[in-house]
């Protein structure tokens, strides 16, 4: 008997790893044109200030600058959200966080273009800043933007849960703080532009997102797209931190229009922490309603996020901060509030987990402490409280496949959870906790009703298929996701396809490789692009054979006879007999999420074809005297759907756990009068292969209806239980409550010597939430 | 910059002896990438926090954002392309590439050259001897994991061929 997939499935080796491990695969800054300059930028000192002046004549004078900017030459505001075009290419009136730009350079190297920085006069009038969420909403002074510190704020119920919390035998409420943290890829953005002779404008940049960055691009140049050309260099690591557009993006594009010459710029370490749109700081305070038996009865969730300088993805990021929370467990009644404010930092937006690893953190401790109160175990309380598959969220979120009750089986038994953790030596603690996670928002970033994700084919003679994508391989595998996909619906090899991926001359689009969508969207898309050239190529074979297309099989480089293996064709003769009767052979695939907005406004965040689900055991070993928390060990559990490539999913799997540990005990973005406490790779504390844990990973399969094969999300689910997972195993091992991201040694030391043995927040601010937006509920829920 | 301010530096790279004018405060990466087109040696932060940069002079792992060309002469520098024997990679970058340790590929030309420095000295290191030498370089990809399995593979199989 045959397996049913010839690639799908198989841990095969990636298209584009060779160029990897050789050196070869090309960067952006690794790019080098004839004639090129390079850019640098100047940035604020100050945290908010007026900008008076900027004088700039000397700087022009410096043999070697052949162009200085300043924001009048670029004065069009953008911003990657509609709602939020708050942004300027280079600060016009004020700057709102150390590392804002301001004006930039472009000579004939980098170190006549950080001399002539140096000769740029600018005249400030500072203002008083806020460094934190308390400091933006008490803030006296002039407001960071318009007539308020406040960017956004929220308000949703969903039923009545203050009814549905007096009829509730048990009711706790916790506050929270989850401290900001950044993405630190290993590469620094960078960014060549070219401008050629015929008026065409090429960026090459190392982006996540050319199609946004396109649109950017036209609207702040002034130029219309079709005279654009942005091509996405493979990304050096990207965790959401290359998804919006930035001021070196847009200046080296007006660089190399004003001097005809190509132009370079690569933001040093320092300047890409101050590029950021990093994980927000976000204090948070949870209210659940149980039965005595521990099911909920209602939830009442506010966060409070400290959004930066400027808007970003920050609308976003505020509405994920509540939105996932019925995905993961089954909430009745829901009230969500929260409010994100402008601060005098740089700003805040997606990392992996966009918006919901703070909740996630918040409400994971929440039910471990709510498990204890209520006798049951903290795995008996999930449990009692699953999602359903096939369902409708209490916020209207459709839930197709969810494979979180096998997770929890997985990492339970396979750690020993319940029988272990009673028994630890002093100082050794085991942790639980579970999540769900987006495959790819319902909606795009600007409103259209096209499709989301669209892939091209383009078959040659001899077999080969040439696969055109606007999606980027960030190092997540997306690459081979989609030839992967292709190459089993075709029954060709993974090296019979060449990929042309993120550019946005020759690709469809894709909207981008954030939101964890690409596997999902871009596979659909690559799925139908691939059936539907099948479709033509079994016309062509069906013809030749004398028999029923629906009779034929693709594999092996062979279309033949299901039924009769031998009487077929080879496919490069299947693809020639095509071209013969019909033209050159082609196929396209669309890929357009179905509509699955809720009746509320609002509605538009949260929404994803299908949810992926995680769960995670942490085992800690603290040092009672130093404070420090070591993990030797984790068991994590992820449904995938169907993992396409398992050794590739199971990467993501461990990197999101890598990732979720940094932030767990160490990484944070921190500031001090004003400046960054550590933008450097030294200071900000990353884990190194020193730190790296024993990891036991179980893929989940529930070959989901909508996903490619089945396929989920894998990118950024595995992160979410890890965090919480942490803190409850410090409280098994130490009887102490580390209410705050990251638990640093000090903050262990503290809770021990605390009489609530607690280290967190105490309350929230004072704010005034718009009236609640009361939506109805789906019918399921109703008179629950 | 003229080309008196420039200084001639004789360097052996790959196997190959070459001689180049360059700005004596040019470091050893930026000489690598922009005067050498030796562009796998990847920059993470130029100030010797990540080893993203690293390289291997007379075999030892060394950061190139630290060194100046200057203070090389007679020495021999291998970089990410001097690793393959002509078209045939090292083992360590076919088992790099088999398992997946290569996420991104922005560390990886380090930790490779790394990891070669390691099982040149110790060909069957134990999973604590690999995570002491690889210690010093960043990856925010991986979780580190797929890379340790790499260099028991490559080891496994003779790091030699």
């Amino acid at each position: 008997m045959a397996e049913a997939f010839s690639v799908v499935g198989k841990s095969l080796t990636k298209p584009d790893a060779y160029a990897k491990v050789s050196g070869q695969t090309k960067f952006a800054d690794d790019l080098s044109l004839p004639r090129m300059l390079f850019g640098r930028i100047l940035r604020s000192p100050y945290p908010h200030a007026r900008v008076l002046r900027v004088d700039t004549s000397a700087a022009r004078e410096l043999p070697g600058v052949l162009a200085v900017l300043t924001g009048d030459d670029l004065p069009v505001k953008f911003g990657i959200l509609p709602v939020s075009q708050d942004e300027e290419a280079l600060a016009r009136e004020k700057v709102r966080y150390v590392g804002d730009p301001i004006a930039a350079v472009a000579a004939t190297d980098e170190w006549i273009a950080d001399e002539a920085l140096g000769l740029i006069d600018v005249q400030f009038t500072e203002l008083p800043h806020a460094m934190s969420i308390q400091e933006a909403l008490a803030a006296q002074g002039e407001p960071i933007h318009g007539s308020s510190n406040v960017h956004k704020a929220v308000a949703l119920e969903f039923g009545d849960t203050d009814a549905a919390m007096r009829v509730a035998e048990y009711v706790r409420e916790d506050t929270v703080f989850f401290e900001g943290n950044t993405h630190l890829p290993m590469e620094q953005h960078a960014a060549v532009a070219q401008y050629a002779a015929d008026g065409k404008l090429t960026l090459w940049t190392s982006s996540q997102t050319p199609h946004y960055v396109h649109r950017a691009l036209g609207k702040v140049l002034e130029l219309p797209m079709s005279r654009i050309r942005v091509i996405a260099t493979p990304n050096g690591g990207g965790f959401g931190g290359k998804s919006d557009i930035f001021s070196h993006e847009l200046v080296a594009a007006k660089f190399a229009m004003a001097t005809g010459r190509p132009v370079k710029i690569t933001l040093t370490r320092e300047e890409v922490f101050y590029a950021h749109r990093g994980r927000h700081p976000v204090l948070m305070k949870v209210k659940t309603g149980f039965t005595r038996g521990g099911r909920i009865t209602a939830m009442q969730f506010q966060s409070f996020l400290d959004g930066g300088g400027y808007g970003s993805y920050g609308v976003a990021s505020t509405y994920y901060t509540g939105a996932l929370q019925a995905t993961t467990y089954a909430i009745p009644r829901y009230r969500f509030e929260a409010v994100r404010l402008f601060t005098n930092k740089p700003p805040c937006g997606p990392k992996r987990g966009h918006g919901t690893p703070q909740p996630r953190f918040a409400l994971e401790i929440h039910f471990d402490k709510a498990a204890e109160e209520l006798g049951v175990d903290p795995v008996e309380l999930r449990r009692r409280n699953l999602p359903a598959p096939d369902s409708r969220t209490v916020n209207w979120l459709r839930i197709t496949s969810c494979g979180l009750e096998d997770c929890i089986n997985k990492v339970v038994d396979g750690s020993g959870f319940l029988r272990r953790r009673t028994s630890m030596p002093k100082g050794r603690g085991l942790g639980f906790a579970v999540s769900s996670y987006l495959s790819g928002a319902g909606t795009a970033i600007y409103w259209n009703d096209m499709p989301h994700s669209e892939v091209q084919l383009k078959l040659d003679r001899n077999g080969g298929v040439l696969l055109l994508c606007g999606a980027i391989d960030i190092g997540q595998g997306s690459d081979h996701i989609l030839a992967a996909i292709v190459a089993e619906v075709l029954g060709v090899a993974l090296d019979d396809i060449q990929l042309s991926t993120g550019d946005t001359d020759l690709t469809p689009i894709d909207l981008g490789s954030y939101s964890s969508r690409v596997t999902f969207m871009a596979g659909n898309a690559a799925k139908a692009a691939a059936e539907s050239v099948r479709d033509r190529l079994f016309r062509a074979v069906a013809n030749a054979l004398h028999c029923d297309a629906a009779d034929l099989t693709a594999r092996d480089h062979r279309i033949y006879r299901s039924d009769r293996p031998a009487d077929g064709l080879t496919f490069a003769q299947a693809v020639q007999r095509a071209e013969a009767q019909g033209g050159v052979v082609t196929g396209s695939g669309s890929y357009t999420p179905p509509n699955l907005a809720g009746p509320y406004k609002g509605s538009g965040v949260g929404p994803s074809p299908a949810y992926s689900y995680s769960a995670a055991v942490v085992e800690v070993d603290c040092d009672l005297k130093t404070g420090e928390v070591k993990v030797p060990e984790v068991w994590i559990a992820h449904d995938v759907g169907r993992a396409i490539n398992p050794m590739l999913v199971i990467g993501q799997v461990e990197g999101s756990v890598y990732m979720a540990l940094g932030e767990a005990l160490m990484e944070e973005q921190t500031f001090r009068l004003g400046l960054h406490k550590f933008p450097s790779l030294l200071e900000y504390k990353s884990p190194t292969a020193l730190e790296a844990p024993v990891m036991h990973t179980y893929l989940v399969e529930t070959i989901d209806r909508e996903g490619p094969f089945g396929a989920k999300e894998a990118g950024q689910g595995p992160l979410l239980p890890v965090i919480p997972a942490v803190a409850n195993a410090v409280y098994d091992a130490l009887r102490i409550r580390i209410d705050e991201i990251p638990i640093t040694p000090e903050k262990v030391l503290k809770a021990l010597n605390e009489r609530d043995r607690r280290v967190g927040p105490k309350s929230v601010p004072t704010f005034s939430f718009p009236p609640l937006i009361k939506a109805e509920v789906p019918e399921e829920w109703k008179g629950k | 910059m003229s080309i008196a301010d420039k200084v001639e530096v004789r360097l052996r790279v790959n196997g190959e002896d070459t001689a180049i004018m360059v700005l004596p405060y040019k470091t050893l990466l930026e000489v690598l990438r922009e005067d050498l087109g030796l562009t796998g040696t990847k920059h993470g932060c130029e100030l010797g926090e990540c080893s993203t940069c690293g390289v291997l002079v007379d075999g030892k792992p060394f950061l190139s954002c630290l060194a100046m060309p200057l203070d090389l002469e007679g020495r021999e520098v291998t970089t990410i392309e001097g690793m393959a024997r002509g078209r045939e990679p090292h083992p360590l970058q076919v088992a790099f590439a088999e398992l997946g340790a290569a996420q991104c590929g922005y560390c990886t030309p380090a930790m490779l050259l790394t990891a070669k420095a390691l099982l040149d000295r110790e060909p069957r290191p134990s999973r604590e001897m690999i995570k002491q030498a690889l210690s010093g370089v960043l990856c925010r990809c991986t979780g580190y994991l797929k890379i340790f399995e790499a260099v028991e593979l490559a080891a496994s199989r003779g790091s030699d061929g």
